[in-house]
């Protein structure tokens, strides 16, 4: 996957052509969080509803489940790997999940689901980090092997919890705590812990170091193996709260719940700025990220647009970040390919 | 022997050997299993297969093109979706309406170009910006698809004409259009990979864009013009198609790339670049339409087919870095 035009890049830049003005030096560093507030300023002023705080308050709730797994991703693309089995993962814990729910009662099926999935998280680190196989393609085939993992589990059903209103299982995804809705408090909760996991621990550190330069990584001690097999169970783990946030908010689900937003996940990361060959990302970055996809969807639609035009919007977004990201590091803005 | 070569002669037959286990394992297994009556090995059957590897198949090879060339291209599905909604809506736009027939011809190089110019929208990027293609590609999949979204809502588009259909259902010495627009695009490609400047040089930019560079070939057109091979290879495994059936969903052709670069890799080219064949995506394509319809015919159900395929694809890899002795070498220094 490493393209190789965009490491020469970030080496050339990196010698002959620091950027020399404090505004691009600005953008190189903080470009994500200053789009970030230009969005928000511009719809705001667009429509004075967009900075109402149930208006936030529902774009962060609705971003909850997709935020829950980049926050893994973000661990995973950090240490220099591809996690595309996300949204298939997410698909098997949440239809896992509902269906022990009503077989062994809630407080069990939930440790049990997230058993399950770490066990898949488990099998992509193993094949990923220990046999240093590709991980676009394991987890691209892993996409495949667990949708059909989940399909023969719910045998092709969706899957329903019979006693919708009786549960307290749907405190998850429907539940507030101190006026606020729970699955932002699990996404603040898990971005907080990770962040600082990932920024002021060792581990965190190594993450870092495995991406950056694996070979550098291996000759100053650090088992490579190890963290890339760490970074998938986190990414699991991630996984896994979002099936319980999105099986606790539906109390039923259908087999293909997750299906694509592997993609997304991936685009919300990038938009953080972690660069798809490891060694720099940050959580707060792929909040950032997160959440600028979130209101992006939600600002088009209040001042008028048609809902699939966030897509298109989308993929402008995501180019310009990360051309005006790789552009600031090389000190210039076209790209040195003949 | 040279070292090495040992190995590059088992991944080339690999596949082949794996379909013929393949057809070996089922029209045993069939004798026991099968839940009709007619021969696995049926002609009629294979031919069906072959049809049926089409739409796939077309994406897969363009997408060997340009994994080759060291790029990747995420946005097929939404290309495809694309090119298949001009297709049959430029049938009824009122500016041909006196065309009668000849209405056809228009549509399709209506729904090529589509293709053509989304592919070199991404190349041109690629080119111009240094972007990475994965990133590129993965931004357009979303904007394509919103496009596709955009232009009729929900709603299927729909067009029926009869002289399409009945050219896309001909068969031509026993061969449905769809296989012929398969293999003519399997021999197309093999000439334009193996004898022209141009696919000596998108091997050369896979292998190591630097020397590439260094020697003078110029990198970003040849990018473009494998990123709009691409785009036209989607849109036109979306003509070939969509004259057959007629009426696209919105959602058709979600996660066909992903289908096609299984397809690549189990042909056996490398992410990386700089190596592959459009042959063996070919039998890769095979490989997987064998394995969908085998496990079909001895009444396995269709979520078995998608573990089936994710754990061979993983299995491909390991075999393929265990057989590799390139990468032993490199362990024991």
């Amino acid at each position: 996957m490493a393209d190789t035009a965009s490491t020469t890049d970030a080496k050339r830049g990196g010698k002959d052509a620091p950027p020399r003005e404090p505004i691009l030096k600005l953008v190189a560093k903080q470009g994500i969080l200053i789009a970030f507030v230009l969005f928000m300023i511009g719809f705001a002023l667009a429509n004075s509803r967009f900075l109402d705080p149930e208006n936030i308050m529902g774009v962060i709730r609705s971003s909850a489940i997709l935020g829950v797994m980049a926050l893994g991703v973000t661990f995973v693309v950090i240490s220099g790997n591809l996690d595309l089995s996300v949204g298939s993962m997410m698909s098997f814990s949440t239809i896992v999940v509902l269906d022990l729910h009503d077989k062994i009662g809630p407080a069990l099926a939930i440790p049990a689901m997230f058993a399950l999935t770490l066990c898949l998280g488990a099998f992509i680190g193993f094949l990923v980090g220990y046999l240093k196989l590709n991980s676009l393609i394991v987890t691209l085939g892993m996409l495949s092997a667990i949708h059909g993992l989940t399909l023969t589990w719910s045998g092709g059903q969706n899957m329903d919890i019979a006693d919708k209103s009786g549960t307290w299982f749907s405190v998850f995804g429907q539940g507030e705590m101190l006026g606020i809705p729970v699955p932002i408090l699990l996404f603040a909760l898990l971005a907080a812990t990770l962040g600082v996991v990932l920024a002021r621990t060792p581990f965190g550190r190594k993450v870092y170091a495995v991406g950056g330069n694996g070979t550098a990584a291996t000759f100053s001690g650090i088992r490579r193996a190890r963290v890339v097999f760490l970074c998938y169970l986190v990414s699991a783990f991630c996984v896994a709260c979002a099936g319980l946030i999105q099986a606790s908010r539906s109390l039923g689900s259908q087999n293909t719940v997750g299906q694509g937003m592997e993609l997304e996940v991936l685009a919300a990361v990038i938009l953080g700025g972690a660069s798809l060959l490891g060694g720099s990302g940050a959580i707060y970055k792929t909040v950032i990220g997160v959440l600028i996809l979130g209101f992006i969807q939600n600002g088009l639609l209040l001042i008028g647009l048609q809902f699939y035009a966030q897509y298109v919007v989308t993929w402008i977004i995501i180019i310009l970040a990360v051309w005006l990201d790789i552009g600031a590091k090389r000190g210039r803005f076209l790209s040195p390919i003949a | 022997m040279q070292p090495g070569s040992l190995s590059t002669f088992l991944k080339r037959g690999a596949i082949w050997a794996f379909i013929a286990v393949e057809l070996a394992f089922f029209s045993v297994a069939g004798q026991y299993l099968s839940v009709t009556d007619t021969a696995f090995l049926d002609l009629d059957n294979m031919l069906l297969l072959l049809k049926q590897s089409a739409p796939i198949g077309i994406i897969a090879l363009g997408m060997t093109v340009v994994m080759i060339n060291g790029n990747i291209d995420l946005s097929v599905g939404a290309t495809f979706a694309l090119a298949a909604i001009v297709l049959l809506d430029s049938m009824t736009w009122p500016i041909f309406a006196g065309l009668g027939d000849w209405v056809i011809p228009i549509s399709w190089a209506l729904a090529l170009a589509t293709g053509v110019v989304l592919g070199a929208i991404n190349g041109f990027i690629v080119w111009k910006t240094g972007v990475d293609a994965f990133i590129v590609t993965l931004g357009a999949m979303l904007g394509y698809r919103g496009l596709v979204f955009m232009y009729n809502g929900e709603q299927p588009t729909s067009h029926l004409n009869w002289t399409l259909i009945d050219f896309a259902e001909a068969q031509v010495l026993g061969l449905h259009t769809a296989t012929w627009f398969l293999l003519g695009t399997v021999l197309v490609l093999w000439l334009v990979m193996n004898f022209t400047v141009h696919g000596r040089n998108a091997y050369a930019i896979g292998d190591n864009r630097e020397a590439a560079v260094n020697a003078g070939i110029r990198v970003g057109p040849h990018m473009m013009i494998n990123f709009m091979l691409i785009g036209f290879l989607a849109a036109l495994s979306a003509v070939v198609f969509y004259s057959e059936s007629g009426s696209v969903n919105p959602n058709d052709g979600t996660l066909y790339e992903l289908w096609a670069i299984t397809a690549v890799v189990l042909g056996g080219t490398k992410l990386t670049g700089g190596s592959g064949s459009v042959v063996a995506t070919f039998g890769g394509v095979i490989a997987i339409q064998l394995l969908r319809k085998g496990l079909g015919y001895i009444g396995a159900d269709t979520e078995t087919v998608n573990l089936v395929i994710g754990l061979i694809l993983i299995a491909v890899l390991f075999l393929d870095r265990q057989l590799n002795v390139k990468g032993r070498q490199e362990l024991r220094t």
